[in-house]
């Protein structure tokens, strides 16, 4: 199939767009849990090395579209998806794929901490055991370069060894961003990373991420437009599984080209 | 009377049947206690942990039947519980779908709720009848097959208590469906585990039906696994059974030591359960 990405662009791809390198290409694509037809027929591409944010009132399916983005949905026996999500112009729907293989490079970060049942230390350094075989030196700089990306480092850096369960709600899910970025993955889905947070610990990821996007990939959805604005360099406006405007960030938040968006973005929905 | 006195009357009412079902339960409870522990601390002399069984109508001791109970106590549990984590594993991570783990659950909870007895006759027919002979190792097949069940479903629930949130992270690192459920899931319900564990271990120390028919009793000291050997349950069945004084006697001291050790592994299995299970 030699037709180039382009082909079959975005919904309005702006001449922007065009000009970034594709990282993540979602081609046609349905998502149904069991009967229920969560995603209608969503084309979409997500640039290299920037923001990608999706925003739409609750149930749209911004979490479902995340979630097919590193199959995390494949848990489920009655989930399905149909269509094709190119990760660096492959398909990472087709049954060949390895899931885990796909999941070391597509990262992930739910909207609930989820700390595992350990210490600090060694929830960072689960995931990086998966995947390399580090001298305990080595892996002592790692667990502490991921938590100073995380600004968890100044809170923990005296109980290490103490569970992660242990900890706030905010810093578990610092926590959990940090154990993300420790395996360094090329693309971070981030699922409202920020609503269990205050308003500094915000803040502080926010820094995070456009630091983190020299490097990385990332896609986050939220709810707080400002946070959309601030962070993300290209905006999907969703509503009611569809995908209904898809541009740069600034276009849609200035003047988008469609009236549901723009009702959506200044608070005039429902 | 306005809906609301009687629902206040109600209320009254009931709490105190309950409370009244509850007296009465309780009264049962305390007498037998009571009983078990006039006869049984009279009985429970330094001999008791030091000479072997006697023979009829001479004092004597119960070492040989707790170290029985103890070596087939041990064996079921060593080979009862692996059987039962991994079949729990299972039936919690991996039967979500298809046939299989329902019909498991259900021959499961069949088996769960047999009396004990019907084991001890089935180890007898499948096992002690083609070998011939009584042995603590049949015996410990029988006590095993009580482990089991008890073990496969605290499990189960005890996993399935644990969040799926907790198998996404884990999963979205990338990590082997294997590492996830050993390294996060069995480590998050570690605490829920090991107290079902402990009450199979508490459910089969007193069990005396399944070894009748299996390790029946030896008056001796015997270590073979393939010999018939002594153990708390049978022998206090014989002798509190027999009309000799001193064997009456020693029967109390083994009910008294059986009901001490159950009782201390449910609070040790509390205890447990209480300080681990409060983080989720
Ligand atoms: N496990 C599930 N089974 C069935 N339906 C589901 C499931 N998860 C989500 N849905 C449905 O799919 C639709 C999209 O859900 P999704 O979680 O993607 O929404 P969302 O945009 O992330 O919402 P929110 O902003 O509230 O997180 C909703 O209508 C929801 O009811
Ligand atoms: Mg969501």
């Amino acid at each position: 199939m030699p037709a180039p990405a382009t082909a079959n662009p975005a919904p309005a791809a702006a001449p922007a767009l065009s000009r970034e390198k594709v990282k993540i290409e979602v081609r046609n694509l349905n998502f149904f849990y069991g009967k229920f037809h969560a995603l209608k027929g969503i084309n979409l591409v997500v640039p290299e090395r920037k923001v990608t944010a999706f925003i739409g009132p609750s149930g749209c399916g911004k979490s479902t579209l995340l979630r097919t983005f590193n199959r995390m949905y494949a848990l489920y026996p009655n989930q399905e998806a149909r269509g094709e999500i190119l990760v660096d112009a492959q398909n990472i729907l087709s049954p060949k794929q390895d899931l885990n293989q796909l999941r070391a490079k597509v990262g992930m970060v739910f909207q609930k901490p989820t700390p595992f049942p350990m210490s600090i230390y060694d929830n960072i350094a689960f995931g990086v055991r998966l995947y390399e075989r580090l001298p305990s030196r080595v892996m002592q700089e790692r667990v502490e370069w991921a938590l100073r990306k995380a600004a968890l480092w100044d809170e923990v850096k005296d109980k290490l060894q103490q569970s992660g369960m242990s900890l706030s709600g905010g810093q578990q899910q610092r926590l959990c961003i940090a154990r993300g970025i420790a395996v360094k993955p090329e693309v971070l889905l981030l699922d409202e990373p920020c609503s269990a947070l205050d308003p500094i610990s915000t803040a502080r990821i926010e820094e995070l991420i456009s630091e983190l996007k020299a490097d990385y990939t990332i896609v986050i959805v939220t709810h707080n437009m400002q946070q959309a604005a601030r962070v993300s360099d290209y905006t999907a406006y969703m509503y009611l599984g569809e995908l209904v405007e898809f541009d740069v960030t600034d276009t849609i938040f200035i003047k988008p080209k469609k009236k549901e968006t723009e009702d959506y973005i200044t608070g005039r929905f429902g | 009377m306005s809906l609301y006195a009687r629902r206040l009357w109600l209320n009254r009412f009931n709490l105190f049947v309950s409370l009244l079902a509850t007296a009465f339960g309780l009264f049962w409870l305390a007498w037998i206690l009571w009983t078990l522990f006039d006869a049984g601390l009279a009985a429970l002399t330094p001999a008791v942990v030091t000479q072997m069984t006697p023979p009829p109508g001479s004092a004597g001791g119960l070492l040989n039947a707790i170290v029985g109970s103890l070596i087939m106590a041990g064996g079921a549990t060593l080979l009862g519980t692996p059987i039962g984590i991994l079949a729990g594993v299972y039936l919690a991570e991996f039967g979500r779908e298809g046939w299989l783990a329902p019909t498991t659950r259900f021959v499961n909870d069949v088996l769960l709720s047999a009396p004990s007895i019907i084991i001890g006759l089935f180890v007898y027919e499948a096992y002690v009848f083609h070998a011939k002979h009584f042995s603590a190792l049949a015996g410990i097949f029988a006590l095993a097959l009580i482990v089991i069940p008890v073990v496969i479903r605290t499990t189960e629930n005890m996993l399935r208590l644990v969040p799926d949130s907790l198998r996404e992270a884990s999963a979205a690192l990338g990590a082997p469906q294997w590492k996830v459920i050993t390294l996060v899931t069995l480590r998050a319900a570690r605490a829920g585990v090991v107290t079902g564990v402990l009450l199979a271990i508490a459910r089969i120390s007193g069990e005396t039906a399944p070894l009748l028919f299996t390790a029946l009793n030896n008056q001796f000291w015997s270590l073979d696994l393939g010999a018939p050997m002594a153990n708390l349950p049978v022998v206090i069945f014989q002798f509190a059974m027999s009309p000799y004084d001193d064997w009456q006697k020693l029967a109390w001291a083994g009910a008294l030591l059986i009901t001490f050790s159950v009782l201390a592994l449910n609070i040790v299995a509390r205890v447990l359960f209480r300080s681990k299970t409060s983080a989720y």
